[in-house]
């Protein structure tokens, strides 16, 4: 545990004071629920009738489950296609041959550097104007700013990924007379994909929360669907609260599968790979898996 | 290094090909019986989605003008019209016909068709009942909310009220919940669309619209350039208007909310087909 | 070409931008602040202030950034009255940066908390051995070692804390770039694709120092060990 860095192990009167500020701490806590819950109250936000609308089962078969389908339709979309544009980019970027690798390190900082947000309305408005796809640009338009951004992430992941193996990975590929590109193709990208999956399902987390901007182009996702819901209910407040809670139960669960990924995967010994990815997911860091100068590549986009 | 080209052009290829076939398949032309209508989906009391059925002014008339077409309510499928998207869709074929709050514009007619106006809307405010704001002169030192670019706030702020506070979200629900809130004082767009979320049943009773409307939109139906239909839906609103139904539609679609549409230009008659 | 340069004379492009880094320069602000207390709590050795820290990174990383700029605007000013005053449209700008400000808050939490783990154990020990607490150890001790350790994942945190300035446009703050950009885009449909990369070279050009600078920031003050 990180803890034991901090402070030794509290004695008797040490664990009565921590006991004492414990109960104030706790008793913050609940003041604070309570203060919330009350102010709400009072602007009548807390009645029943405004909450049990969640609970009526077609809400969710009208309304919030077509969202969340909509929303892990585009994600899953976007995951496939960042994966798949991060293995090209990726790889492109470890080429020896200045001009692959110029272009694509140009194509991933360029898209590392622009706001999803700028992506998508321009994807928006582009794809509604030339392709076939038009009734459901809004769609394409997440799901192409998404690929772009997520897939550069990626394909900065897999560098790293196999900058950070041992070199005798590929010292040995080469002495059993492999070539350069087969070395990092049949020894080097498996091992750092491997390595390399708790930092992919954060970023399967960036992806679930970004294609909730698509909510601003009116892509019917959960976001979407829920303020359409709440609009003709009054009750706004609420069906964000609602909203925020489904996004958080799989993004939580997701980060909870990186941690124990990360920990197995720890525990192996080939595919160690850069200890920053473990990191960054939210697994609680070992001292011992950060060097110091810590991470470069963040996997973790806030 | 010759191998490490072939396979980075191999995977390119690859991904090419998988996000190309992704991109072609949300056209499907299954069933050339069936007429595809655009609305809009997220557009109380004109073109709205609950669960599976379609509600508002836009959809009643698509269905009456339809079935006079020959297309009953099992015959129709209804497709998402997102404002940026309608002229694409009619030049692509994607659907026959568009009612989606879609004015007749000259800009727009030389990429598209229209049939009817079987509205004519004009730019309104939506206001609190028992509000002092009668006009949009009033609204000088008042929060007007419209949608985040949208040009009727703008115009507004340039024509009438310089000192009007401009609120600018994502969509007219979230104006609503805001003004039902009290930080806003008027809601600006035309004037079916107010009504239409007016009449949600969370705010009845609660807003009206000003009912002077300071433009004029003719709500045409959309459809492909060098269509054969126009005659025939024009016919078909016409028939509507004459029996009575269009009247029907418009009260059922804005009730309890007292609004009138703009009685000088309404029911409109349609103009000449190109 | 006059065709697209006329848009820098029609709208105001750089102007756009500045109201981006004026977003990101407060959030930033209030995100430091407010996530190095967090890490303090989640490092601290009370269960129920470590609690707090825990719930409210896990609570706000995994919510989507959307969603929190618009309760501020949605609830909190709509239906709760919230007003951080100003007058009309700065409101919403600071309601805007109040919600950059919390959602990067727990990023800026888990990078120091992460610069936190670089700091060798020796170092704690070293500190206890001399006598000082829990608060003068992380204070003279730690916490400065801690942030040399942290430049880079805080430096990942301010770059995307410029682009996620953006997400403001959900907020009523219609004078930032993606917001300028989309009517321009609605209006000027013949370039659609001109201005789409002016407004990323501009992100480029600020994002791409603030990278530069971490990076030498972080081998100029990292602790030679």
């Amino acid at each position: 545990m990180s803890s034991s860095i901090l402070f030794d192990t509290p004695g008797p009167r040490a664990r009565r004071n921590v006991l004492v500020i414990n109960i104030v701490g706790a008793l913050v806590i609940v003041a604070l629920l309570w203060w919330i819950i009350a102010g709400l109250a009072a602007k009548g936000q807390m009645e029943a009738s405004q909450w049990d609308d969640f609970l009526k089962a077609d809400t969710w078969m009208d309304y919030l489950l077509p969202g969340l389908a909509n929303t892990l339709k585009a994600a899953a979309l976007a995951i496939v296609g960042s994966v798949l544009f991060g293995l090209v980019f990726g790889i492109g970027r470890l080429s020896t041959n200045w001009l692959i690798n110029g272009v694509c390190s140009v194509v991933v900082e360029f898209f590392r550097a622009v706001p999803v947000l700028l992506m998508i309305v321009f994807f928006n408005i582009f794809i509604a104007r030339t392709l076939e796809v038009s009734s459901n640009s809004a769609m394409w338009a997440v799901v192409s700013a998404l690929v772009f951004y997520n897939g550069s992430v990626v394909a900065e992941l897999i560098r790293s990924g196999v900058h950070n193996l041992p070199k005798g990975q590929r010292e040995a590929g080469i002495a059993i007379g492999l070539t350069r590109g087969q070395s990092l193709r049949i020894v080097e990208i498996p091992q750092a994909l491997v390595a390399m999956l708790p930092a992919l399902i954060g970023q399967f987390v960036v992806i679930l929360k970004d294609s909730a901007l698509g909510y601003i182009i009116s892509f019917n996702e959960l976001l979407f669907y829920g303020r359409t819901y709440s609009s003709p209910n009054g009750n706004v407040l609420q069906a964000l609260i609602v909203v925020a809670a489904v996004f958080i139960i799989i993004n939580f669960t997701l980060s909870k599968i990186a941690t124990i990924l990360s920990r197995r995967l720890s525990s192996r010994g080939v595919g160690k790979t850069k200890p920053g990815a473990a990191a960054l997911v939210g697994g609680p860091a070992g001292l011992e898996a950060v060097e110091p100068g810590g991470a470069k590549p963040t996997p973790d986009k806030p | 290094m010759r191998k490490t080209g072939y396979a980075f052009a191999a995977m390119a290829a690859a991904a090419a090909l998988t996000l190309t076939a992704c991109g072609g398949g949300s056209g499907d032309d299954s069933g050339g019986d069936k007429v595809k209508i655009g609305i809009k989906f997220d557009q109380p009391g004109l073109g709205f989605k609950d669960g599976d059925n379609y509600k508002g002014f836009d959809v009643d008339v698509a269905k009456y003008v339809a079935n006079e077409l020959g297309f009953p309510e099992d015959k129709i499928e209804f497709v998402s019209a997102p404002s940026a998207n309608r002229e694409t869709m009619l030049q692509n074929n994607q659907v026959d016909m568009i009612f989606a709050t879609y004015s007749i514009t000259d800009e727009r007619k030389k990429v598209v068709d229209f049939a009817g106006p079987y509205f004519v809307a004009g730019q309104d405010l939506l206001v609190k009942k028992g509000s002092d704001i009668t006009s949009p002169e009033d609204l000088n030192g008042k929060n007007l909310c419209s949608v985040t670019g949208s040009t009727s706030a703008r115009k507004v702020k340039d024509k009438y009220a310089s000192k009007v506070n401009l609120q600018e979200l994502p969509g007219y629900a979230e104006c609503v919940t805001q003004m039902a809130g009290g930080t806003i004082d008027a809601v600006t767009t035309d004037d079916i669309i107010l009504a239409g979320l007016a009449a949600q049943p969370a705010y009845q009773g609660k807003f009206e619209v000003v009912g002077k409307p300071f433009t004029e939109e003719k709500y045409g139906v959309g459809i492909p350039k060098g269509s054969d239909k126009c005659e025939d839906i024009n016919k078909a609103i016409t028939k509507m208007i004459d029996s009575g139904e269009w009247k029907k539609a418009l009260e059922a679609n804005t009730e309890g909310t007292g609004y009138t549409p703009n009685s000088k230009l309404n029911p409109p008659k349609p103009e000449a087909c190109a | 070409m006059d065709n697209y340069l006329s848009i820098f004379t029609e709208y105001n492009i750089p102007g756009a931008l500045w109201v981006n880094i004026q977003l990101t320069f407060f959030a930033a602000i209030g995100a430091l602040v407010l996530g190095t207390i967090l890490a303090m709590l989640r490092i601290s050795p009370v269960a129920s202030f470590a609690a707090i820290g825990t719930s409210y990174v896990n609570i706000i990383r995994n919510t989507p950034l959307t969603i929190i700029i618009l309760f501020g605007v949605l609830a909190l000013n709509g239906q709760l009255g919230l007003n951080l005053g100003g007058g009309f449209q700065e409101n919403f700008f600071r309601l805007a940066i109040m919600g950059l400000a919390i959602y990067h808050a727990a990023f800026v939490c888990e990078a120091i908390r992460s610069g936190v783990n670089t700091v060798p154990l020796g170092q704690a020990e070293a500190a206890r051995a001399i006598g000082l607490a829990f608060m003068p150890a992380a204070r003279m001790v730690i916490l400065p070692q801690a942030f040399r350790g942290a430049i880079v994942p805080l430096g990942n945190v301010l770059i995307a804390l410029i682009k996620n300035s953006t997400v403001a446009a959900v907020g009523s703050v219609s004078i930032e770039a993606s917001s300028v950009m989309k009517d321009m885009l609605d209006v000027r449909a013949d370039i659609v694709i001109p201005i789409f990369l002016t407004f990323a070279a501009g992100f480029v050009i600020i994002v791409i120092p603030v990278g530069l600078l971490t990076t030498w920031l972080s081998k100029k003050l990292a602790v030679s060990r």
